[in-house]
């Protein structure tokens, strides 16, 4: 009986088969052996994996928690976890529980999987070169604070977030101290806090994803040299809800994005140097809140159509650049036919200016009075900072802003 | 009320040629805003001002005029065997129908045709609602004011006090009460104008996304709702009744 040491065994776990229990199978299994799950439900509490294997799961097993324990621990690297249901992981606020929790692994993955009502999802902790891909999310949490994030990582580098859903959790997925990492082609709706939301994680990236009706689209914090490109955010609607959340962050690109139906598209504070280019912002309520922390910022190719208010801002002072973006607000002529307007657009509104100061102002928005204002702010400008202005603004939409 | 009269206050309307060429005008600007404007939402947002201003400047200011000019019809009227308040409310329901018609051909048909969403209901409820009510407010200055010149000036200074006034002192009220939490009394106040109620009310389905903000919420929390709504059809209902009432009271003991 001393087989095993050279090739990598697979181990069958069911009721048909001698092994029932997945524990059971991980004792008795060794370093780079396959144990293969068949379908069935296993209530087995926790369930810890202290060696690299890979677990998948056949006819959909069930890992069933009971709400007493962590499903499934992982304290061990090259481990790989596919094709299982995991559910009704424990609920504890002094432990974050999570439905697959990953201490310091290397090169995990997890993939195929459907988590349903847990506290946290998936949750790594100091993990390097993890993928986490095509998970279904779901919980059903009625405050923050009863219930977690959806894949939670901390204290991590080079991980790839790829085509998973969340929807009912904290935040759809959180990343604090987290580096270097992709979050790609994901879908975070109703989730109670954000949709996607970073601290303190530097040189990240996020594309083509999808928030819709969270508490928030995406709140990026105190963070450096950020790509976010090809998201969509809709329906991020309520009192201070936004599409994007930008705070204290530098050295990023916002590029080709769409924002539809949010209270507030984009805002930013204490945000510096910041390309935002070829975005489309559409019925929103206010496309973009720029207060005058924010220095040296770009904002170029964007369209903006048929939103309440194109931009608001907090007081005269400007550095930053509107140029070239069209505006369907934008009154003035192109005589010589170029493409671009000949006239420079104001896009912040006395009024909005007067909303953000008396938020009950709007109940007078559209009225003649209001209408009266603004055309006359508009040919001599007092209230509205004076250097706020596209000096360029193009007379069409421009063809880069499609999205995908 | 009298069959005969409201057919004939009706028919002889519609023979007239301000309403023809009101019905008309309101066809052009609508079909020509809905027809440059590709987002529909933007082209309620144009017909907000056609809607707010124009219809009842028009409905105010037209009927005191017919009802002027209808002095001597109206006294012969009177000589007849019939009740005075019911000659008063025909000749009232005359009036309205013309104007709602006039209203709905011009902008309720091509709104149904290129708009028919919520906001675009909105519209036209708001617009049809505003046609009653001045009609309404312009038969009680009409019996109340003998002289016709006066009586067309006070028409368009309550339509300017309306449109324009109102506003700047709710403004003005806003910006002294400013550190209050003064939302639900600003909400009670503008009930004491019709327009700005038609107005909210629009503005509630098109400006949706600003309108879920703190401020905005609390607005959509009393008009959103079914209560919110009760009041203020019943609040519309009473712009449209309160002045119709006072004015045939006041013709029933008129000396003419």
């Amino acid at each position: 009986m001393v087989v095993g040491t050279t090739g990598a065994a697979t181990i069958h776990v069911g009721k048909q088969h001698t092994i029932s229990s997945i524990t059971q199978a991980i004792t008795r299994a060794k370093n780079g052996d396959t144990i293969l799950v068949h379908g069935g439900l296993y209530q087995e509490g926790n369930i810890l994996i202290t060696k690299s294997l890979t677990l998948i799961g056949k006819n959909n097993p069930i890992i069933d928690a009971q709400k007493n324990h962590e499903p499934l621990s992982i304290e061990a690297n090259h481990v790989t976890i596919s094709g299982f249901t995991i559910k009704n992981s424990a609920h504890s606020s002094i432990k974050d529980i999570a439905a697959i929790k990953v201490y310091n692994g290397r090169h995990i993955t997890i993939t195929n999987n459907i988590l349903d009502n847990n506290f946290f999802g998936i949750y790594l902790q100091n993990a390097k070169n993890c993928r986490i891909e095509n998970n279904r999310l779901q919980t059903y949490g009625e405050t923050e604070r009863l219930v977690g994030n959806g894949i939670h990582a901390w204290k991590s580098d080079s991980i790839t977030i790829l085509n998973n859903e969340i929807a009912g959790h904290r935040d759809g997925i959180y990343l604090e101290f987290v580096t270097h990492t992709q979050v790609d082609r994901n879908r975070a709706q109703n989730n109670l806090r954000y949709g996607l939301h970073f601290m303190f994680s530097h040189d990240n990236q996020y594309h083509y994803n999808t928030f819709k009706a969270n508490g928030a689209g995406v709140a990026v914090m105190y963070t450096h040299r950020m790509r976010m490109e090809h998201n969509i955010f809709e329906e991020n609607w309520g009192d201070a809800t936004y599409g994007l959340l930008l705070k204290d962050i530098t050295d990023s690109y916002i590029q080709n994005n769409t924002f539809v139906k949010n209270t507030t598209g984009i805002f930013m504070e204490g945000s510096n140097r910041i390309q935002i280019q070829q975005n489309r912002f559409e019925n929103n309520g206010w496309a973009i809140k720029i207060f005058t922390s924010c220095m040296h910022n770009t904002l170029s190719r964007n369209t903006f159509i048929q939103n309440t208010f194109d931009v608001a801002t907090n007081g005269g002072k400007m550095t930053n650049t509107f140029k070239g973006n069209y505006w369907d607000q934008y009154e003035g002529y192109d005589l010589n036919k170029d493409g671009i307007g000949d006239v420079p657009h104001h896009p912040v509104s006395l009024f909005s200016m007067l909303v953000e100061r008396y938020p009950a102002a709007m109940l007078l928005f559209r009225s003649f009075m209001v209408t009266l204002f603004d055309r006359s702010e508009k040919m001599i400008p007092s209230l509205t900072p004076e250097n706020l202005k596209d000096e360029n603004p193009l007379m069409k939409p421009d063809k880069r802003t499609v999205n995908r | 009320m009298n069959n005969k009269i409201i057919k004939y206050v009706i028919s002889d309307l519609l023979r007239n040629r301000t309403i023809l060429f009101y019905t008309l005008v309101l066809l052009t600007l609508s079909l020509s805003i809905f027809l440059m404007e590709d987002n529909t939402d933007k082209g309620i947002a144009s017909m907000l001002n056609l809607v707010l201003f124009v219809v009842p400047l028009v409905c105010i200011v037209f009927s005191s005029i017919y009802l002027y000019n209808s002095a001597e019809f109206i006294a012969l009227l009177v000589s007849q065997p019939l009740k005075r308040q019911s000659i008063w409310l025909s000749i009232f329901i005359g009036l309205a129908t013309a104007m709602t018609l006039a209203f709905f051909i011009g902008v309720g048909i091509p709104t149904f045709i290129f708009a028919y969403s919520l906001s675009g209901i909105t519209l036209v409820i708001g617009g049809l609602l505003l046609s009653l009510i001045f009609v309404s407010i312009a038969t009680w200055t009409a019996v109340r004011i003998r002289d016709k010149s006066k009586g067309i000036g006070l028409a368009i200074i309550l339509w300017l006090y309306f449109a324009l006034i109102f506003d700047a002192m709710l403004l003005f009220l806003l910006f002294q009460f400013a550190d209050y939490p003064i939302e639900k009394i600003m909400i009670a106040v503008s009930m004491l104008n019709p327009i700005d109620i038609s107005r909210i009310l629009i503005l509630l389905e098109i400006d949706l996304s600003a309108m879920m903000g703190y401020t905005g919420a609390i607005f959509r929390d009393f008009f959103g709702t079914h209560m919110g709504m009760l009041i203020t059809g019943l609040v519309m209902l009473l712009w449209t009744a309160l002045p119709l009432w006072f004015a045939t009271r006041y013709f029933k003991k008129k000396d003419l």
